[in-house]
């Protein structure tokens, strides 16, 4: 599925965006924007709101107020073709650990309804990139954590996804493997993929085109990294971050 | 391949993969069968017992050589006294002892007296009942046969369907309802709760997989595993025990496939109510296995049980399941007869499928 329809400037647009969970308001109407081919940083403590925000694009929660177009479809009337327009990969969960390589890549090419030439193809090209052929056959549950998370990274984009959702997708993974991701983020928003990813490594925020911080359901600032530096008179991002989440009255 | 028939081919692909399940899932029914086919036996076989001469007439060893010839019981060693019975009854060399009065058999015709005394070691009160019964049924056969007269009314027991009482007969249809349960509720539910646990289960959810198709997909895997053990119970029983399979195998088909599905639809609502595949472990063997093995009749009849257990029995699944499949094997039973338990299976599967289905929504707050 690749068509947003033209007059969707957005990747991703939520207006007034809310959650409740009986009183607690976990999400409190929040409105942003992400561009096309942006690398979007989403950021917050935990316990901001972030997780239950994505929830909300990705199809997996009801919004209990306000609304959201991911990829120029209604996250309530188009779930499923907001479901097929995006990828998505997680720290917490990526493969499945007793399938081979290969035997993943044929799962979800296959779930997004490719073509099995299609994901033969598109599975040896990922799979050369990663300079990972000679593994195909590995069981998952056998390589490293670096090389899992950047196989899932190559699982969520194998049906050309135009927006990708990442999920903390650096957690565990050391520095090394860790820069070798975001070349990989740099490669697939060069190629027009929208990225919109969270994280907790404020040296990974500055890499953002631009960032927004959460703090207690609600988005406290939004801007290039630049921006919102210059805005809280912070160093870096990571200073910015710890006021927005640690207010001064506290 | 769509969506589904990856999903499909996964399911199989972690099947296949985990050895150690795999062979516990084909080798226990097997194992059972075969525990439950020789092991575990309410029919008598071989049972030492002592007869004891205390006068040494001739009509006492034709007694005794009546009772051996059944083949029931077994001659163990010699006994003279009361008290050397006594002894084998507690070193276990016997199970049980006919004492014969010493003026046997010229007391015969007294009404009232006492002439054979039955002893039965107690510590074993089934086989003891057992035991007891079809000695002074064989006693009192063989007196008749012996032209002894009695003042008593004679009964004649005949056991239909199953005359020589093999206990394999019976528990062959309860191991089918206990395996099914077991391979579709148990490993249905681990298999979802396995995925919610590792967050795999997330991923399925936001492809454009539907909810329905990820149930259809897990059922489907479970329902080819569960077929291939009912089958492979049914040959071993009909082939090795020589259950006898009376009735007709399509409408058996039917029944044990009703009976698969209702099993799944209870394995993925026990998986929506637990995020653990030990929640979804215990909640199986406590809520799932335990009643099927204590309350379906598969081995405590239904009839003997007190009122309140005898209205919880029609709670599993599994006493239907098992009232139906005894009748259609053991007495060859068709439509006219086990339309009941049929309909009750059938509308039970509707009824979990509908609250599996509305569950697994709520759950994931669609």
């Amino acid at each position: 599925m690749t068509s947003n329809s033209a007059q969707d400037l957005y990747a991703i647009q939520a207006v007034d965006l809310t959650r409740k969970f009986g009183h607690f308001v976990a999400v409190d109407h929040i409105n942003f924007h992400v561009e096309k081919g942006e690398v979007f940083g989403f950021l917050g403590a935990n316990g901001a709101g972030k997780t239950t925000a994505i929830r909300m694009l990705i199809g997996l929660l009801r919004a209990s107020e306000g609304t959201a177009k991911v990829a120029g479809f209604d996250i309530h009337t188009e779930t499923e073709r907001v479901k097929s327009s995006i990828g998505y990969m997680s720290q917490r969960f990526s493969l499945y650990e007793d399938l081979t390589v290969l035997e993943n890549f044929e799962l979800y090419g296959g779930i997004y309804g490719l073509s099995r030439s299609d994901v033969r193809e598109k599975s040896s090209s990922a799979l050369a990139r990663l300079g990972l052929e000679s593994h195909k056959k590995s069981i998952l549950s056998s390589l490293p954590l670096g090389w899992k998370q950047k196989l899932a990274f190559m699982v969520a984009q194998l049906h050309n996804p135009p927006i990708v959702f990442l999920d903390e997708p650096t957690g565990g993974v050391d520095p090394i493997t860790r820069r070798q991701f975001w070349e990989m983020i740099y490669e697939a928003a060069a190629g027009g993929t929208t990225i919109f990813v969270t994280t907790h490594y404020m040296d990974e925020a500055e890499y953002c085109d631009r960032v927004s911080i959460m703090n207690a359901g609600r988005i406290e600032v939004m801007g290039t990294p630049g921006e919102i530096k210059e805005m809280l008179g912070a160093k870096s991002i990571d200073e910015a971050f710890v006021r927005i989440a640690r207010p001064v009255e506290d | 391949m769509g969506s589904l028939g990856s999903f499909i081919m996964k399911e199989v692909r972690h099947i296949l993969r985990d050895k150690r399940t795999l062979l516990i899932l084909f080798g226990m029914p097997i194992a059972q069968l075969v525990l439950f086919g020789y092991a575990i036996r309410n029919e008598l076989n071989d049972v030492p017992i002592a007869v004891v001469y205390l006068s040494g007439s001739e009509e006492v060893s034709k007694l005794s050589n009546h009772l051996t010839a059944s083949g029931y019981f077994t001659l163990a060693g010699v006994y003279r006294t009361e008290a050397e019975v006594w002894d084998g009854l507690e070193s276990g060399e016997i199970k049980a002892a006919v004492l014969v009065e010493p003026d046997y058999p010229s007391n015969l015709n007294e009404p009232g007296s006492a002439r054979f005394q039955i002893i039965t070691d107690g510590s074993d009160p089934n086989m003891a009942q057992t035991v007891s019964s079809q000695l002074s049924a064989m006693i009192r056969a063989w007196h008749q046969s012996s032209g002894a007269s009695f003042p008593t009314l004679q009964t004649e027991v005949r056991l239909l369907y199953n005359p020589e009482m093999k206990s394999v007969y019976l528990f062959v249809p309860g191991l089918m309802a206990f395996i099914l349960m077991l391979v579709s509720a148990l490993m249905t539910s681990i298999s979802v709760a396995r995925e919610k646990e590792m967050g795999t289960m997330e991923l399925l959810l936001v492809s454009p997989l539907k909810p329905i198709e990820i149930i259809i997909g897990k059922v489907a895997a479970y329902i080819m595993l569960a077929g291939v053990n009912a089958l492979t119970v049914t040959l071993i029983a009909v082939y090795v025990f020589g259950v006898p399979f009376r009735g007709s195998f399509v409408l058996f088909s039917l029944l044990t496939i009703v009976y698969i599905v209702t099993s799944l639809a209870l394995g993925v609502l026990i998986s929506t109510k637990s995020n653990t595949q030990q929640t979804a472990m215990m909640i199986s063997l406590g809520a799932l296995l335990l009643p099927v093995i204590l309350l379906s009749g598969f081995i405590f009849p239904i009839k003997s049980m007190p009122d309140i257990l005898q209205m919880l029995a029609q709670v599993p699944p599994a006493k239907w399941y098992l009232e139906a499949a005894r009748s259609i094997m053991l007495k060859g039973a068709g439509l006219n007869v086990v339309w009941v338990p049929l309909v009750v299976l059938t509308g039970m599967m509707f009824a979990f499928i509908v609250l599996a289905w509305k569950n697994l929504k709520e759950h994931l707050d669609l």
